[in-house]
């Protein structure tokens, strides 16, 4: 019976040998054509991790490290370990509830899975650090405690040269797709640090570890093979003195404006201050996003770097500029002699432009007393120079001294965010007036550094630099030397000594003379020290903030000694009002002198540097800026709390109208930001949860 | 091993015996693969009897000397305790529910002592000499419906009493006799009749029910288009065909979707829906529960994660393979069950695709060897029996692999001679060794 069906013996073959070949084409699928399932494999068995070097270092002249790495500790967290461990004596050490240690527990779980260890607390302070590590063994192991480099800063000083290190975000990475960061690192948002990140960074290591199903380390791939070492990174030797930058700090508390203090031969900065400025030490550790925060919202803008990131009119500093090219022009000698009587009328009517001293005077002596009417004249005098043919031509001529004697244009300093200032060109005029329908009485007050020409204080010092050594400069910079060599070209630009002009040296005795009289007997008598010559020139600069008048700038600036300058140095200190002389000369004068003499001497100056220092010269404009501020703050949280019903329930159980505890409601809004996550926590930065903190915005701002 | 010899060895088929050896020496170095690591010292660990390698090892020499046994019995001993063995497999089976130990996830498994005895793994042998015995009986004529019942009957009450211990896997591999029994002579209609069948019920799963109506309803028009235009002489066949056509629609409108919400498990319809690539979500809000209950204390979808990193490891292996040991999947215990139901993906992601290919083939060759063999049986017993042998093993390699590779649900069942498991490996053994017994004395069996 069974023969009959003896063909479908072939049938089942078939049947057989299809199924197998379904089975093989699968396999060809799986082995041989998808990548998919290898680079999975990878990923399930490989862990690429990257060994972080340590950062450079940052010294000063004298080989002290301005900035340094130490220590802190993270306490990682293992949950699927966190058993039968003492949870109250850790939440007694970290100051948190059982109810915060769960939820950070199962926060950790979400993140990194129960195997892996996840950061429980960051950077700890060093008395937490110390309870926890004595009593590390009550936790373990759940619980342990991991190294985190972090930048210390030993003198809390130069915290806008430095700049910070912040979390890279998407920007950043997309920017430097080729250069190994990837989410979670660090990098120099400003400052030095961004500058020479390329320097300070090191070389990434790649370790690769083998893990299991658990994701638990097992040991290296292939014993190590593809792994490379991490090199660290380079140190920084720059020409900051962190003593005179400690003084100038110092000088310049309670104040807003900058210090900048330069070697004249070298375009090394010596101190660098920006006023109002932070203890740099504020943003390492875990509060920093907190201070950031508050940093941030200070309508001082201590984050600001004024000494290369703010312009100003030069005011009567820009005179000593005006005598160069008034001289080299032919157009002036130094025996040139205007008389002052009171104002200048060179245009005739309308506003004449004041002079303080009325009298006559030759170049020296208008340098030294800064008479406004004398380079008006001089200014006139090149604006209408025969040898051109209009006053287009002989201010594109001025414009070309200006930008000769680094106006203008960033300089290119080693620090991000230098501004360019404004010269104003013949096309500017054009602009504003139309074609030929300017003359020099339109612009007549940029003669004495005011109205439309900003200068940043980086430009004035090097202009002081470039007048002190006679015709050349070298661009400013902080950075003398890097370890190992510059291997970037960083520091090419700064070797070069840069001679713009053909300026003979007699023009610039000259000048010197009228300065040398400027702190002798003339404005800038307040810098005057014993012992030393020292050339300078002090600006009151008259300025406007949302086109009302504020109190004057004080400007100084100069160099010193005047025969082998060691020092060129400014000082601004904005809206101080009174006289360029008043504020920013003394300070000027304080600071050459701890530079040139290494310490103040005498207990008269001792006693005008602790007044200077103690001197509030804020602006109440700060001040009502910060009131707004806080009330606006109290009127967004008002409003909040109305919009989330919060100050509904309150008013109601409240029966008188006082103000309600906002302090309570913050702690209920918080409540209701733990509930309902539809509500937009648009809450004031100290209202911030801890957990909010770490996905808040990035911290990287535009200055 | 030869002809020559005379004693148990005379007329036993030395291909199939070499390469019953290949595939139990592929095993063991598979699953020494999985737990190895380096370092390890292999010997002490035999020795001390404490890793599934050693244990397999034992089980390999318990099968060898169980193997001997068998072909120093007489073949005519298998022929007549058929029906008694299936008996006592009948009742074995039925023992498990009173007296089953609670072992993770089955209630199929009888402790003897210390050995934990399975009495569905082992049952099919039982069925496939039960089945022998009763197609090769003088008055069954496979022609006759009647017969056709019996025959299913002694398959599927093992099959169903399966069911009822949670062993799907061990279930479906009763099916497998319908190839025996189409062989035999059952109709093909009932193959392409259960084929059909998984076509439709697969397609409702994965096409829109009422487009799947559409396509349905299209081909029912199409037919009768041409019955009456083409082939008239079948005109008569018009009601059959609106009769399939309804049956057609019916089942994926209403009993397919009343099997999955009401008959069975939610975790097994989530195996079915995760095969086709589908996320299932319950509509019934008590199941939905039910279902989330059962997976609470799981991390991830378990069945989903193991065949994605069973495909993982098999697609590491690319073309040469990782090498011995040297597979980072199989050595960080990444493919969940791996000694066990996914023992190919150690050996795939070791030796990669000519490894893989290699032991297809191998199955392959034995199954058309077996197929040949049973061929060229005199006795009806024999060649049912060898077919039987031959449906086992290819069934449990199809579904096998190709759950590993992602073709299938995950079914729990055994890689023949491969996987980790004394009662597998026990119940291969003896299958083979008697399929080699029977064909040894093919020629003593009067036609």
């Amino acid at each position: 019976m069974s023969v009959f069906n003896q063909s479908r013996k072939n049938v089942i073959r078939l049947i057989f040998l299809a199924a197998f070949a379904v089975i093989l084409l699968q396999l060809i699928n799986l082995q041989l054509v998808s990548s998919k399932y290898k680079k999975l494999a990878q990923e399930n068995a490989i862990l690429r991790k990257v060994v972080y070097p340590s950062r450079g270092i940052i010294f000063d002249r004298k080989g002290k490290a301005i900035l340094d790495n130490t220590t802190m500790y993270d306490l990682m967290v293992t949950p699927s370990q966190v058993k039968g461990i003492d949870t109250a004596s850790l939440c007694r050490i970290l100051d948190i509830d059982t109810a915060e240690f769960r939820e950070r527990v199962i926060s950790a779980i979400i993140k990194n899975t129960r195997n892996r260890p996840s950061v429980f607390s960051a950077l700890l302070s060093p008395d937490k650090y110390a309870k926890i590590n004595e009593n590390l063994y009550k936790f373990q192991p759940g619980f342990f405690l991991q190294e985190r480099p972090v930048r210390i800063y030993p003198f809390n000083t130069a915290a806008n040269i430095l700049g910070y290190l912040s979390e890279v975000d998407s920007n950043f990475l997309k920017k430097h797709a080729n250069e190994g960061y990837q989410m979670g690192d660090y990098a120099g948002m400003t400052g030095m640090e961004r500058s020479y990140e390329k320097v300070l960074m090191g070389e990434r290591g790649i370790q690769y570890i083998l893990k299991d199903n658990l994701n638990r380390p097992k040991g290296p791939y292939e014993n190590g093979a593809y792994d490379t070492a991490a090199i660290a990174g380079k140190h920084l030797y720059t020409s900051i003195d962190v003593e005179l930058q400690k003084l100038g700090e110092k000088l310049m508390e309670n104040k807003i404006g900058s210090i900048i203090a330069m070697d004249p031969k070298t375009g090394g900065i010596l101190a660098l201050v920006s006023a109002p400025t932070y203890n740099p030490n504020l943003l390492t550790g875990s509060e920093r996003r907190k201070h950031f925060n508050e940093l941030y919202r200070d309508p001082a803008l201590p984050l600001l770097n004024r000494a290369v990131n703010a312009t100003y009119s030069p005011g009567s500093t820009f005179k000593t500029l005006q005598a160069l090219i008034g001289l080299h022009e032919g157009v002036i000698t130094t025996g040139f002699r205007v008389a002052c009587s009171g104002a200048f009328y060179g245009c005739g009517g309308g506003k004449p432009m004041k002079c303080l001293d009325k009298g006559v005077f030759d170049l020296r002596g208008a340098i030294t007393i800064s008479d406004n009417t004398y380079f008006a004249t001089v200014m006139q005098r090149v604006m209408n120079n025969p040898k051109y043919p209009n006053q287009d031509s002989a201010l594109a001529v001025w414009d070309k001294y200006m930008y000769a004697f680094g106006l203008g244009h960033r300089l290119g300093i080693d620090i991000p965010t230098e501004k360019r200032g404004h010269i104003p060109t013949p096309q500017y005029f054009d602009k504003i007036y139309g074609q030929g329908r300017w003359n020099y009485c339109n612009f007549r007050s940029v003669s004495i550094g005011q109205g439309e020409v900003d200068v940043t204080p980086i430009q004035v010092v090097n202009e002081m630099a470039f007048i002190a050594n006679k015709g050349w400069y070298h661009i400013p910079h902080l950075v003398d030397s890097i370890e190992g060599g510059d291997k970037f070209g960083l520091l090419d630009p700064y070797k070069k000594v840069i001679t713009p002009t053909d300026i003979p040296d007699s023009i610039f005795e000259a000048v010197h003379d009228g300065m040398q009289g400027v702190v002798e007997r003339g404005t800038g008598i307040g810098a005057k020290i014993d012992g030393i010559t020292i050339c300078g020139k002090t600006g009151t600069v008259e300025n406007y903030y949302k086109g009302v008048k504020q109190p004057n700038h004080s400007f100084f600036c100069g160099f010193a000694p005047r025969d082998n300058p060691k020092i060129a140095i400014m000082c601004v200190v904005e809206n101080s009002g009174h006289f360029g002389g008043t504020f920013a000369a003394p300070i000027c004068g304080l600071m050459i002198e701890k530079y040139l003499k290494d310490s103040i001497s005498g207990d008269a100056r001792k006693a005008n540097l602790d007044r200077l220092s103690k001197l509030n010269l804020i602006p109440p404009r700060i001040y009502k800026e910060l009131r707004t501020r806080d009330s606006l703050d109290h009127l967004k949280d008002t409003a909040y709390l109305k919009k989330t019903g919060y100050w509904k329930t309150t008013t109601d159980t409240l029966e008188t109208d006082d103000e309600p505890d906002l302090k309570a409601e913050k702690t209920k809004s918080r409540k209701s930001d733990k509930d309902s996550s539809n509500t937009p926590a648009k809450i004031k930065p100290d209202a911030i949860l801890p957990d909010n903190k770490k996905k808040a915005t990035k911290d990287s701002i535009n200055i | 091993m030869n002809n020559t010899r005379q004693g148990i060895s005379k007329g036993i088929d030395t291909t199939i015996l070499w390469l019953y050896f290949a595939l139990v020496t592929i095993g063991w170095i598979a699953i020494f693969s999985v737990e190895y690591r380096t370092g390890d010292n292999a010997i002490q660990k035999i020795l001390s009897f404490n890793t599934n390698y050693a244990k397999q090892l034992f089980f390999i020499g318990l099968s060898l000397i169980v193997g001997v046994f068998v072909l120093l019995t007489d073949s005519k001993f298998f022929t007549a305790t058929a029906n008694l063995a299936y008996a006592f497999g009948i009742v074995t089976l039925l023992l498990v529910f009173p007296f089953h130990s609670h072992i993770k996830g089955t209630n199929s498994i009888i402790k003897v002592g210390a050995f934990n005895f399975q009495p569905a793994e082992i049952c099919k042998l039982f069925v496939a000499l039960a089945l022998a015995k009763y197609l090769s009986r003088l008055e069954t004529n496979f022609n006759k419906t009647n017969s056709h019942l019996v025959a299913f009957a002694i398959t599927l009450t093992p099959s169903i009493l399966a069911i009822f211990q949670n062993e799907t896997g061990l279930a479906l591999v009763y099916f497998s006799f319908f190839i025996v029994m189409y062989r035999e002579g059952l109709p093909a209609w009932y193959l392409v009749l259960g084929f059909s069948l998984i076509v439709l019920v697969v397609a409702t799963l994965l096409v829109d029910k009422n487009i799947l109506a559409i396509i349905l309803t299209t081909i029912a028009v199409f037919v009768i288009y041409l019955l009456y235009s083409r082939f008239k002489r079948y005109r008569r066949y018009t009601f059959l065909v609106v009769g399939i056509w309804l049956l057609a629609v019916s089942i994926q409108r209403f009993a397919v979707p009343y099997v999955f919400d009401h008959i069975m498990q939610p975790y097994q319809v989530k195996r079915i829906y995760a095969a086709i690539g589908k996320d299932y979500v319950p509509k019934d809000a008590q199941q939905l529960k039910e279902l989330q209950e059962k997976e609470k204390g799981k991390k991830k979808d378990e069945s989903d994660y193991n065949v994605k990193q069973s495909k993982i490891a098999i697609g590491s292996g690319g073309f040469l393979g990782k090498g011995f040991l040297k597979g980072l999947q199989t050595q960080g215990d990444f493919v969940p069950e791996q000694h066990t139901d996914f023992i190919f993906t150690a050996w795939a992601e070791s030796f990669g695709f000519w490894g893989s290919f290699l032991l297809l083939g191998i199955y392959l060759f034995l199954l058309l060897r077996i197929v040949n063999i049973a061929e060229r049986q005199r006795s009806a017993f024999s060649r049912v029996y060898a077919y039987s042998v031959a449906s086992i093993i290819f069934f449990h390699v199809m579904v096998n692999i190709c759950m590993t590779v992602g073709l299938a649900p995950v079914i729990g069942i055994p890689l023949p001679m491969l996987s980790y498991g004394g009662s597998s490996l026990l119940t291969f053994t003896v299958l083979i060794f008697i399929l080699l017994r029977l064909d040894a004395d093919r020629q003593m069996v009067l036609r």
